[in-house]
C-alpha cells in the first residue's frame, strides 16, 4: 500500500500576525512557522494504516518554500518513509484548483492508493486540495473522516455529518480522504526517529506553474468589531470582583 | 446570465443553511441585476418544489435521478457539474455545510472553476464582485475576487445571511434538466447515517454553560472547572480541541459537530472562537471570556473580556462566587 500524506507549514498560532504593507499578505518576518496542526493527524493515520498492514510506504509531500522541508522532515522523524518537496514558484498560492493542479501534475506518476490530508490549513482555511486532488487523480473521494478501515482492497471511512451524526462510507482504492481531527493521538518523534530521518529520501521538485489562479486575494485585514465589549482590566483580585458584579447585578443569573 | 441556488436536504426538507444560501442569492440578485433560480437534485424532488413556488425566484430546476436518492460525492458532484456546463449560470450558491465541503470541489475540479468557499459577505466593487472569507481562523478577513468569465462557485458560512430575509414572490416555473449517470462512475456509497451514544446533558435548555477550551492546559486542570461551573449552577460545555484530547466526553461539544446551545450566559474559559465552535453558541444572550491571548478572535463577540490565565483567575472566582452565595 503506497500512502502519501500531504503536510503543509503554517504560521504558529502564537506568532504575531501583522498585515504586509500592501495588505495582500501578512508580513512574514519574525513569524514561527510550523507544521499545520490538523495534519498531524493525517500523518498519524497514515502511520497507523501502514503498522496495521505490515507493510507499505508513507510519502510525505508539501508544498512552499525552502523552510517547508522542516515540516517534511518532521512526518519523516515520526516514520514517514520520503519526503517530497515542491518549490514554490509563486508566493502565496491562494487558490485550491492551482494548488491541486501542481501537487497533482508531481504525483500523479506515483500511483498512490491512499491520499491523505488533514480537515484544513490554519492560515487559508480553504479545506479544498485533497478533494480536488482526489478528483484530478481519478480517485473516490471523502472528507472529515473519523474512523478508517482497510480491508480486501476497499477502503471504509467513518464521515462526520453535522450535529453529532456520523456515517460510514465504502470507498473503492485508490481513495484521496481528509481527517478530522481527534480522529487519532499524533506521536512525537522519537530521538531514533529524529536521527534517521536526516537519512530519510527527499526529493525536491520545482514547479514552474504558469497554471492560471482562479482566484486571488485583494485585500487582508483585521475584522471589523460589531460588538461592544466591556474589557475587565486591572488586578486578578480586581478582576474577580468585576466578574461577581457583573454575574449578580448586570446578569442577575446568581 | 443568473444566479443558481443549490439546495441541500435535509431529512426530506430544505436545510436550513440553504434558505440562507437563497437570501444570499437574492440579495446578489438584487445587486447586479440577476435573476435567481433554485436547483434540485434528488431521486424526486416535487415536494421541495413546493416550498420554492412561494418564493421570489424565476425557475425551479428540478435535477431527478435515483442515483441521487442518497448522497454520494461521485454522483452529486458529477450532477451538479453537468448542470453549470449545460445552463451557464454566473453564479452557483450553496451553503457551506459538511456535504459542501464533500462535493463541492470536486465540481470545481471537474469544470476547471473558480469555487470561493466559507465566506462571511459578499461586495460588488465597479460591478465585480468580493467575497470576505475568514483566514487564520478568524484573526484576519481576506477579500477574494474570481479570476475570468466563467461561472463562479460560492458558498456562504452559517448565518452569512438570515433566514426571515428570503423575499417572497410568485410565477415561479418548474422545469427539469436531464443528466446522465453512470452507476459504474460511483465508486463511494454511503450507509445509513446514525448518532453516537446521545448526550447525557442536553445543553440547549441550560441557562448558565461554562465552557473550558484549549487554554486549559492539561487534564489535571478540569476540576477547577467543574468546581467553577457548579458554584455557577451551571451546565459544563467544551469546545473541540478539549474532547479531542479525550478529556471530556463529546455531549459536552459546542459547535458545528456538537451541540447549539442560546443560555442565558456563555462563560467562555480559554477558548480563542474559531468558527466551528462560534456557530454552536452565537445565539447566547450574554458571552464573557476569559483568555490570555488579547487577539483571540473571540473577543469580537464578548460582552464581557478578561485577557488573562484562566489557571489563576478560575479558582479565585469560585471561591469569591461561594463567599458571595451565603
Amino acid at each position: 500500500m503506497k500512502i502519501c500524506v500531504l503536510v503543509k507549514q503554517v504560521p504558529g498560532s502564537d506568532s504575531p500576525l501583522k498585515i504586509s504593507n500592501d495588505q495582500s499578505w501578512i508580513n512574514e518576518e519574525n513569524v514561527n512557522f510550523i507544521a499545520n496542526e490538523s495534519d498531524s493527524y493525517a500523518v498519524e493515520e497514515a502511520l497507523q494504516l501502514k503498522e496495521k498492514l505490515g507493510e507499505g510506504e508513507v510519502v510525505a509531500v508539501s508544498l512552499g518554500p525552502e523552510r517547508a522541508q522542516r515540516t517534511i522532515r518532521e512526518a519523516l522523524s515520526k516514520g514517514a518513509d520520503r519526503g517530497i518537496h515542491i518549490e514554490e514558484s509563486y508566493p502565496y498560492a491562494s487558490d485550491p484548483l492551482q494548488i491541486a493542479k501542481t501537487f497533482a501534475s508531481v504525483l500523479e506518476g506515483e500511483q498512490f492508493d491512499l491520499i491523505l490530508t488533514g480537515l484544513q490549513s490554519d492560515d487559508f482555511g480553504f479545506g479544498q486540495v485533497g478533494v480536488i486532488l482526489g478528483e484530478m487523480l481519478g480517485m473516490s473521494t471523502a472528507t472529515l473522516v473519523m474512523a478508517t478501515e482497510l480491508a480486501d482492497g476497499k477502503m471504509k471511512v467513518k464521515r462526520e455529518l453535522e450535529a453529532g451524526w456520523f456515517q460510514w462510507v465504502n470507498l473503492d482504492l485508490p481513495a484521496s480522504i481528509s481527517i478530522q481531527s481527534g480522529i487519532n493521538t499524533p506521536r512525537y518523534p522519537s530521538l531514533k526517529g529524529i536521527m534517521g530521518a536526516k537519512k530519510k529520501e527527499m526529493n525536491k521538485v520545482s514547479v514552474d506553474s504558469n497554471n492560471e489562479a482562479r482566484q486571488s486575494i485583494s485585500k487582508v485585514y483585521i475584522p471589523k468589531k460589531t460588538k461592544r465589549t466591556e474589557m475587565i482590566e486591572g488586578t486578578v483580585d480586581h478582576q474577580v470582583e468585576r466578574l461577581v458584579e457583573v454575574f449578580k447585578k448586570d446578569l442577575r443569573i446568581l | 446570465m443568473s444566479v443558481f441556488v443549490v439546495v441541500e436536504q435535509s431529512n426530506g426538507g430544505v436545510h436550513r443553511m440553504s434558505w440562507e444560501a437563497l437570501a444570499g442569492g437574492q440579495a446578489l440578485g438584487r445587486d447586479l441585476s440577476l435573476p435567481v433560480s433554485v436547483v434540485l437534485m434528488g431521486e424526486d424532488v416535487s415536494g421541495l418544489a413546493e416550498s420554492f413556488q412561494s418564493k421570489d425566484v424565476k425557475e425551479i430546476l428540478k435535477v431527478e435521478t435515483p442515483l441521487l436518492s442518497s448522497y454520494s460525492a461521485d454522483s452529486f458532484s458529477s450532477a451538479l457539474a453537468q448542470v453549470i456546463e449545460t445552463e451557464s449560470p454566473k453564479y452557483v450558491i450553496m451553503g457551506h455545510t459538511y456535504m459542501v465541503r464533500d462535493f463541492l470541489p470536486r465540481v470545481s475540479a471537474k469544470l476547471g472553476l473558480p469555487f470561493l468557499a466559507d465566506n462571511i459577505a459578499y461586495g460588488v466593487d465597479d460591478g465585480s464582485l468580493v467575497l470576505s472569507k475568514q483566514v487564520f481562523s478568524g484573526k484576519l478577513v481576506a477579500d477574494v475576487s474570481p479570476n475570468g468569465d466563467g461561472p463562479c462557485i460560492i458558498s456562504f458560512q452559517s448565518a452569512a445571511f438570515q433566514e426571515e430575509d428570503v423575499t417572497d414572490g410568485s410565477g415561479a416555473s418548474v422545469r427539469d434538466i436531464s443528466i446522465s449517470l453512470d452507476e459504474n462512475t460511483i465508486r463511494s456509497r454511503p450507509e445509513e447515517p446514525f448518532q453516537e451514544a446521545a448526550g447525557a446533558v442536553d445543553l440547549s435548555s441550560a441557562e448558565v454553560i461554562v465552557s473550558v477550551g484549549r487554554g486549559i492546559g492539561k487534564e489535571e486542570n478540569l476540576p477547577m472547572i467543574k468546581d467553577l461551573a457548579q458554584a455557577m449552577g451551571a451546565e459544563l460545555a467544551s469546545s473541540r480541541p478539549v474532547v479531542d484530547a479525550g478529556w471530556l466526553e463529546s455531549y459536552h461539544q459546542i459547535g458545528s459537530s456538537g451541540q447549539t446551545v442560546a443560555p442565558k450566559l456563555y462563560f467562555a474559559l480559554g477558548i480563542s472562537g474559531a468558527i466551528q465552535h462560534v456557530v454552536g453558541m452565537k445565539g447566547s444572550k450574554n458571552i464573557v471570556l476569559i483568555n490570555k491571548d488579547p487577539e483571540a478572535p473571540f473577543f469580537e463577540l464578548a460582552d464581557y473580556g478578561v485577557i488573562g490565565d484562566i489557571l489563576e483567575i478560575v479558582p479565585k472566582l469560585t471561591e469569591a462566587l461561594l463567599g458571595a452565595k451565603t
